[in-house]
C-alpha cells in the first residue's frame, strides 16, 4: 500500500501477501425502460418536439436510455398543469399534505436498493455512498418536511404561511435524487406545485421518482418534470407563469438567472459553486483532520458543491499532514462505481472530465505540483480520474480561485489563525468551511469570523434535513433544509 | 493533559475515529477473499484460557485444538499461539513441542499488575524459563491515570529486559484507560519501552477490543514506523468472537497498516470462541450448509 511501510517488510506472509478484496458488485438490477417521455400532469407523456437524448453510464459508456428534451411548449404545458393543481393542492387540509409525503418517503425507502443501483449506474458514484447517503437523506427529507405540512403557522410565530404558488426548480447532476427531494419535499410541503428539471446527464432518478409519484397517488400537476439540457432550463426559468425559481448549479448561470428576473416578483434561490476551505491547525487531531480532508474532497469524486477544496495547513504539521493524506489517498480504491468497495468512482461525464484535466494542466503551468493515487489501471470505458492533490499552491493561482468540481484539492499553508482566516476568506464564494482544531476556544473563534453559509467543526460534508444549507457571496443566498428552508416556499402574512 | 511531543499527533478526536473505524465494517468480503480471510484469522489466533479453573487436562486439550484446529477441514493452519496463566506454561511447552505453534504466558501480576515490580519481573523470569516464548505483560494503568507515563515506560523496558528471547505483548487494558487519547498515550510509552507487540485488553475488562481503540493503537504503531522504521506488532483480545469481526479487524489492519501487517508475526487476536465461529463459517463456505456447534471439534 504505501512504499514506505512496504519497504522493510522481511516477515514471512505467504498467507497474508496478497489478501486482496475480490470483487463485490451489487446484484440488484433496476428496471430502466428504452425511453421515457417527459412527466406532465401525472403522465408521462411525448416531447412536442418529439426529440430524444440519450442518458450512458459514465463508467462504461453504455447508453441506459432515451429521455424527452422538453421545449417551450412542454414547458408552458408543465406550468400550466401546475398551475391549475395548485388551486387544489394549496387547500387541502395539511395533515393530508403531509401523508403524501410521508408516503413519498416511504416508498423511496421500499426502494431504496434499486434507486441507489440507478444512481450510480446514471451518476457514476460510487454505490456505497448513494446507498449509505443519497437514497436515505432523500427519504430523510420527505419525511422531515412532511412533519413541517401542518406545523406551518408555527414555524413563524405571529405570522401566517401561505404558498408561494408554482415553484421552477433547476437541479444539478452531482446528487439527481437527493436534489430533488431537496427541492421537492419543502415545496410541497408548503402547499406549492412544482415544475423540476433535473441535469442533462443524470435524468433517471428524478423520473423513477415520477414513478413513485404516480404510486403514491399524488395528485396530476403537484409535480411535473421535465427532461433536457441547458435550453429546456433557460425556457423554464424565464417562463411568466411561475412564482418562484430555485436554481442550483453554477455561479455562471446562477448570475443570469438573477438578471433575467430583476425587476420581476418572482421569488428567487440560488445554491451556487464553492471553493470551500478546510483549515487545519497544528493542535488538531492530524489523524483524524486526515478522515474530514478525504470526506470533504474525494467524497462523490469532489463533485459536491461545497467541496473542501482549499486546504490550509498550519506550517509546523505541514509535513505530518502531507505524508499522512499521501498514506490514505493511496488507500482509496477507484473504479466500478457498483462495487461496494468502491471509494470513488466514475467522473459524471465526459465534458466535466475534459474541464477538470484543464485545471490541472493549468495549475502544473502556473508550478503546482501533482500528487495523484498510483494504485491499479483504471477502465478503458468510461471518464475516470485519480484523486490529486496540488502542492505548491500560492494563493493566487487558478486552482486556489475556481471551482474545479472534481477530485483536485488545493493545499496551501498559513502560519497564524489571523492568515488563515484571511486567505480562507479571500474567495468569491461562501458556501462552506472546516475547521480542525482540539482547542474549544480556537474553534469558536475562527469558526464566526468566517464568511461561510456551512462551517464544519473537526467533521465535514455532514448534513441533515433539519439543518439550513446555502450561501453567502458568489454561493448564492436562501437556504434549504431546517426551519430557514421554509421560508423560500412561504408567503408570510 | 497529553502533549504535543515533535511532529507526533497526540490529540484524538474520538467521533472520527468511531466514523473511520466503522467504515472497516462495511467492507464486502466474499467469496475467495473471505475464505482466505478466514484461514488467515486462523493463523493469527492466540489460543487462550485463562481462568482459575484451568488445569493440565484442559491445557492439553486446548494445544490439540491450537495445532490442528478442525481435521474435518482441509487446508487450516494451526493457530499463531496458545496464551496460558504461568502455571500451565511447562504443561503447555510439552504439548505443543515441535509444532511450531508458540507458548504465550501471561505474566506480570495478570490481569491487574498489582504487585511488587520485583515479584513481576521474577514472573517473567519463571515463565521464560519454563519455556514461554511470549510473555503478555500488563501496565500499571493507576501509575499512567495519575500522569506517572515514565513509570509505565520504565516498567516495560524492566520486563523486555528479562524476557530474553521471549517476545514481549504490553496490554494496555483500554477499557479501563477509557479515552482515546489515553489509549494514544499508553501505546507510544509501551512502544518506547520496548513492546514487540500492544495489546487492548486482558479480557477481564469491558468494553475489551473495540475497534476504535484499535484504530488508535494501529495509528501509533504506524507513527513509530514511519519515524524509526521499526515493526510493532498489535494483538486485541477480549470481545472479538464471530469471523465476521476478524474479517472487520483484517480489514482495518490492511487498510491502516497495508498487506505487510497480515502476517502472524504482526498480527494477533487473543481469543478462546473466535477460532470456532470462524472453523463454522469455513465448514458453510466449503459445503454450503451452516456447521452445528457439535461439528467443530472442542478444545
Amino acid at each position: 500500500m504505501c512504499p514506505r511501510l512496504k519497504a522493510v517488510s522481511n516477515s514471512n506472509t505467504e498467507l497474508g501477501d496478497s489478501w486482496e478484496y475480490e470483487p463485490a458488485p451489487e446484484g440488484t438490477r433496476p428496471e430502466i425502460s428504452d425511453s421515457y417521455g417527459l412527466f406532465i400532469d401525472g403522465e408521462f407523456v411525448e416531447p412536442s418536439s418529439g426529440k430524444m437524448m440519450k442518458t450512458v453510464s459514465p463508467s462504461t459508456e453504455e447508453v441506459l436510455s432515451e429521455v424527452g428534451v422538453a421545449d417551450a411548449e412542454d414547458v408552458d404545458r408543465a406550468v400550466s398543469a401546475a398551475r391549475t393543481a395548485s388551486a387544489k393542492w394549496r387547500r387541502i387540509a395539511p395533515r393530508e399534505r403531509a401523508k403524501y409525503l410521508f408516503r413519498i418517503a416511504r416508498r423511496i425507502q421500499e426502494k431504496a436498493r434499486e434507486l441507489a443501483v440507478l444512481e450510480s449506474m446514471d451518476g457514476g458514484k460510487p454505490i456505497k455512498e448513494s446507498r449509505d447517503i443519497d437514497v436515505p437523506e432523500a427519504a430523510k427529507h420527505f419525511f422531515y418536511h412532511g412533519g413541517w405540512a401542518d406545523k406551518l403557522d408555527y414555524a413563524f410565530p405571529g405570522r401566517q404561511a401561505k404558498p408561494v404558488g408554482v415553484a421552477a426548480q433547476i437541479i444539478p447532476w452531482n446528487f439527481p435524487l437527493l436534489m430533488a427531494a431537496w427541492k421537492i419535499a419543502p415545496a410541497l410541503a408548503c402547499g406549492n406545485t412544482v415544475i423540476l428539471k433535473p441535469a442533462e446527464t443524470t435524468p433517471l432518478t428524478a423520473l423513477a421518482l415520477a414513478e413513485i409519484l404516480q404510486e403514491v397517488d399524488l395528485p396530476p400537476g403537484v409535480v411535473n418534470i421535465l427532461t433536457g439540457a441547458g435550453k429546456t432550463g433557460a425556457s423554464l426559468a424565464s417562463h411568466p407563469g411561475l412564482n418562484k425559481l430555485a436554481f442550483t448549479g453554477s455561479t455562471e448561470v446562477g448570475k443570469k438567472l438573477a438578471e433575467n428576473l430583476a425587476g420581476t416578483d418572482v421569488r428567487l434561490t440560488l445554491e451556487l459553486g464553492g471553493k470551500s476551505p478546510n483549515i487545519i491547525f497544528e493542535d488538531a487531531s492530524i489523524d483524524q483532520a486526515i478522515e474530514g480532508i478525504v470526506a470533504g474532497i474525494w467524497f462523490n469524486q469532489g463533485h459536491v458543491c461545497c467541496a473542501g477544496s482549499r486546504l490550509f495547513v498550519q506550517e509546523g504539521v505541514v509535513d505530518e499532514v502531507l505524508e499522512k493524506l499521501d498514506l490514505r489517498m493511496q488507500s482509496l480504491r477507484i473504479g466500478d462505481p457498483l462495487d461496494k468497495n468502491t471509494d470513488v468512482g466514475a467522473i459524471n461525464s465526459r465534458a466535466q472530465l475534459r474541464r477538470i484535466r484543464g485545471y490541472l494542466t493549468q495549475g502544473k503551468k502556473e508550478g503546482a505540483e501533482l500528487h495523484r493515487v498510483r494504485g491499479p489501471k483504471l477502465p478503458d470505458k468510461g471518464f475516470w480520474m485519480r484523486p490529486c492533490y496540488l502542492t505548491g499552491v500560492q494563493p493566487a493561482h487558478v486552482v486556489a480561485r475556481e471551482e474545479i468540481f472534481g477530485p483536485v484539492l488545493s493545499v496551501m499553508t498559513f502560519r497564524t489563525p489571523e492568515e488563515a482566516l484571511r486567505r480562507a476568506n479571500n474567495t468569491p464564494y461562501g458556501l462552506a468551511a472546516g475547521v480542525w482544531s482540539d482547542k474549544g476556544s480556537r474553534i469558536f473563534d475562527v469558526a464566526s469570523k468566517l464568511k461561510a453559509g456551512v462551517v464544519w467543526c473537526n467533521t465535514y460534508n455532514r448534513f441533515d434535513a433539519s439543518s439550513p444549507f446555502g450561501g453567502f457571496k458568489e454561493s448564492g443566498f436562501g437556504r434549504e433544509g431546517g426551519r430557514q428552508g421554509l421560508r423560500a416556499y412561504l408567503n408570510l402574512v | 493533559m497529553p502533549v504535543r511531543s515533535g511532529n507526533s499527533s497526540v490529540f484524538v478526536d474520538p467521533v472520527m475515529v468511531a466514523q473511520r473505524a466503522s467504515s472497516f465494517t462495511r467492507r464486502s468480503i466474499k467469496q475467495k477473499a473471505k475464505i482466505e480471510g478466514l484461514r488467515l484469522a486462523v493463523s493469527m489466533v492466540d489460543l487462550t484460557t485463562l481462568e482459575g479453573k484451568d488445569s493440565p487436562g484442559k491445557v492439553r486439550a486446548l494445544c490439540r485444538k491450537a495445532v490442528r484446529p478442525d481435521p474435518g477441514l482441509e487446508g487450516i493452519p494451526s493457530v499463531a499461539a496458545v496464551c496460558v496463566y504461568p502455571a500451565m506454561v511447562t504443561v503447555a511447552h510439552e504439548a505443543l513441542s515441535g509444532s511450531g505453534v508458540r507458548v504465550a504466558s501471561v505474566a506480570t501480576g495478570f490481569p491487574a499488575g498489582q504487585t511488587s515490580l520485583e515479584s513481576r519481573l521474577d514472573e517473567v523470569r519463571s515463565a521464560v524459563g519454563d519455556g514461554a516464548e511470549e510473555i503478555d505483560m500488563v501496565i500499571s494503568r493507576g501509575a499512567l491515570l495519575t500522569g506517572d507515563a515514565s513509570r509505565v515506560t520504565d516498567e516495560v523496558r524492566q520486563v523486555k529486559s528479562v524476557c530474553g528471547s521471549a517476545h514481549l505483548k504490553v496490554i494496555l487494558e483500554t477499557g479501563e484507560l477509557e479515552t482515546l487519547d489515553r489509549i494514544a498515550e499508553a501505546s507510544r510509552l509501551a512502544i518506547a519501552g520496548g513492546a514487540d507487540f500492544i495489546k487492548t485488553s486482558t479480557g477481564k475488562v469491558a468494553p475489551a477490543a473495540t475497534m476504535e481503540a484499535g484504530l488508535v493503537m494501529l495509528e501509533a504503531i504506524r507513527d513509530h514506523f514511519l519515524k524509526t522504521g521499526k515493526v510493532v506488532g498489535m494483538k486485541p483480545a477480549g470481545g472479538i468472537r464471530t469471523a465476521k469481526e476478524a474479517l472487520h479487524w483484517l480489514v482495518m489492519v490492511k487498510e491502516t497498516l497495508g498487506n505487510e501487517w497480515l502476517t502472524p508475526e504482526r498480527f494477533r487476536f487473543g481469543a478462546s470462541s473466535l477460532l470456532d465461529d470462524i472453523l463454522r463459517q469455513l465448514h458453510k463456505q466449503a459445503s454450503g450448509n451452516y456447521a452445528a456447534s457439535y461439528d467443530v471439534p472442542e478444545a
